[in-house]
């Protein structure tokens, strides 16, 4: 099958949907083009019980209306079959080829997931990843679950824990207590934050909260059991059913790295407009850098504008950079520090696609070379959960990825070959 | 175990299981199983849902038929029919 748009917007989160809405106003024909079952992605994600936001749903109400407006759901983008075309594999396993016009990359951030001894047994999860699994109609009632890792999504994730019957058994930040007052106290900039906090938190009543604490070791056999804890100077041990470890946020910027785009500081480079390097391709959203919900909508809708030929107004630009600002705030508190940064032990599994030890990827000099040398980053998840973890420990940063993007079944590939051949 | 309008009815390894609408096939294996492995790694190890995003690749299963889907990012269907390694684990 083979498709035309104006423009093609790959990510239905918050950012994609807002540019969604601003480009359909003006009748562009628009595809929508999104990994997950349903629109949303991580902060809307939906699934039973889950009540839609308000926002959310103001958005969606005028996309389904619009006839311009086609939402790929469960698709991937595989490769980039000329400059203006891209082959997307869809969850029933097929292919299509999508040319389009302009394109707005919308792609959104992954957790960063550091290794630790213990971090691949069953019950060991992202915490944003225990968030959408809950969300996705997994049942924690009445288990033990120990958070940890970093920053404002180990607050969600445990509003969410709690609020499915969990027993949050401590909740661990890597940031030391100065840095967490000198956020709250930021807070006061945008006091919808700070309400946030305090409701999310219910004042962290009744929870362990423990700034300056990591994950050391997951312990047990055929699943997690307890987990040892580094805090400050001492190391306690905590029995638990689950622990969900996730070190903030990083930005999935490899379809720009395969269309050429300029990055800085591992996100994609962007000009006031949400316009990349490259002619025709815009981006926004966390994908260019962390930032949150709000600043990934005002994104958004500025790339939606920009992208169909529409002026920007001067209140749009100005809630950007009032999120951006906060994004800044956030970035500082929640920073990695040393003890987030140590090393795993030697034997410690770096690659969890092909069980590669940190020691063996550690003997290496280069990305390149650990992966020639080890396979480590060239499972399934080419390097996507390693990647983050080698820029960490040894500032090596990924390689433009080569096609296919995702593990596409090769009949999907050839539906959208097929669909190229003149008839 | 009939499926209703709140309601659908999938095969885990063989066993029906009545899930509520708009559950994932990660988290019906859960209901299933409870925190256990449900695939092994190339070395041998149990490994379940880990990024629960559709990043990690870790909760691949056999769903309908097809390999190596992933089980955070499928929705449950009626009739759905699902394998794990978890079985044989």
């Amino acid at each position: 099958m083979k498709a035309t748009f104006d423009l093609v917007i790959v990510g239905a989160g918050p950012a994609g949907l807002a540019a969604a809405r601003a480009a359909a106003s003006s009748g562009v024909r628009i595809a929508l083009v999104d990994d997950n079952p349903r629109a949303g992605g991580q902060v809307w994600r939906q699934g039973p019980g889950t009540g839609m936001p308000v926002a959310m749903r103001e958005t969606l109400s005028d996309l389904i209306r619009n006839p311009n407006v086609t939402h790929y759901a469960g698709a991937r983008v595989s490769l980039f079959s000329g400059e203006h075309e891209m082959i997307v594999s869809t969850a029933c396993g097929s292919g299509v080829a999508l040319s389009f016009g302009q394109l707005i990359l919308a792609t959104g951030a992954r957790e960063r997931l550091l290794p630790f001894a213990g971090w691949t047994l069953p019950g060991v999860t992202g915490a944003g990843a225990l968030q959408a699994l809950i969300k996705g109609g997994m049942p924690v009632e009445g288990e033990r679950v120990v958070l940890a890792g970093s920053g404002p999504l180990l607050i969600a994730a445990l509003a969410t824990a709690r609020s499915a019957g969990a027993r949050i058994v401590a909740v661990l930040e890597q940031a030391p207590w100065r840095s967490l007052l000198r956020f709250g106290v930021s807070l006061g900039a945008t006091p919808s934050k700070a309400f946030q906090a305090i409701h999310l938190t219910q004042g962290f009543a009744a929870t362990r909260y423990w700034p300056g604490s990591v994950v050391r070791e997951a312990l047990g056999g055929e699943r997690v059991e307890a987990v040892i804890v580094r805090r400050g100077e001492r190391e306690t041990t905590l029995e638990c059913d689950r622990l969900a470890c996730g070190y903030g946020l990083v930005p999935n910027v490899l379809l720009a790295q395969a269309l050429g785009c300029r990055l800085t500081d591992g996100a994609i480079e962007v000009d006031d407009a949400q316009r990349t390097s490259v002619p025709g391709m815009w981006a926004a959203g966390e994908c260019t850098g962390i930032g949150g919900m709000e600043l990934a909508r005002a994104e958004g809708e500025i790339a939606g504008l920009a992208a169909s030929g529409h002026p920007i107004g001067l209140p749009l630009l100005r809630t950007r950079a009032k999120w951006k600002r906060f994004a800044q705030h956030v970035a500082t508190a929640f920073e990695l520090g040393e003890m987030a940064r140590a090393h795993p032990c030697p034997e410690t599994i770096f690659c969890r696609c092909e069980d590669v030890a940190y020691g063996e990827v550690a003997a290496h000099g280069s990305w390149r070379d650990a992966k020639l040398h080890t396979r480590c980053g060239m499972g399934p998840c080419q390097g996507r959960i390693c990647g983050a973890a080698a820029q960490i420990y040894f500032g090596w940063n990924a390689a433009p990825p080569r096609p296919p993007f995702a593990p596409a079944p090769i009949g999907a590939l050839m539906d959208a070959a097929l669909a190229q051949e003149p008839e | 175990m009939g499926a209703d309008d709140a309601f659908v009815v999938v095969t885990i390894d063989g066993v029906p299981l009545k899930v509520p609408v708009e559950t994932t096939v990660a988290a019906a294996v859960f209901h299933r199983y409870g925190v256990r492995g449900t695939r092994m790694s190339v070395s041998g190890q149990p490994r379940a849902a880990f990024c629960g995003m559709g990043v990690c690749q870790e909760c691949r299963m056999t769903i309908d038929a097809r390999a190596h889907v992933l089980a955070c990012q499928t929705v449950c269907r009626n009739g759905m029919t699902i394998s794990t390694e978890a079985a044989s684990s």
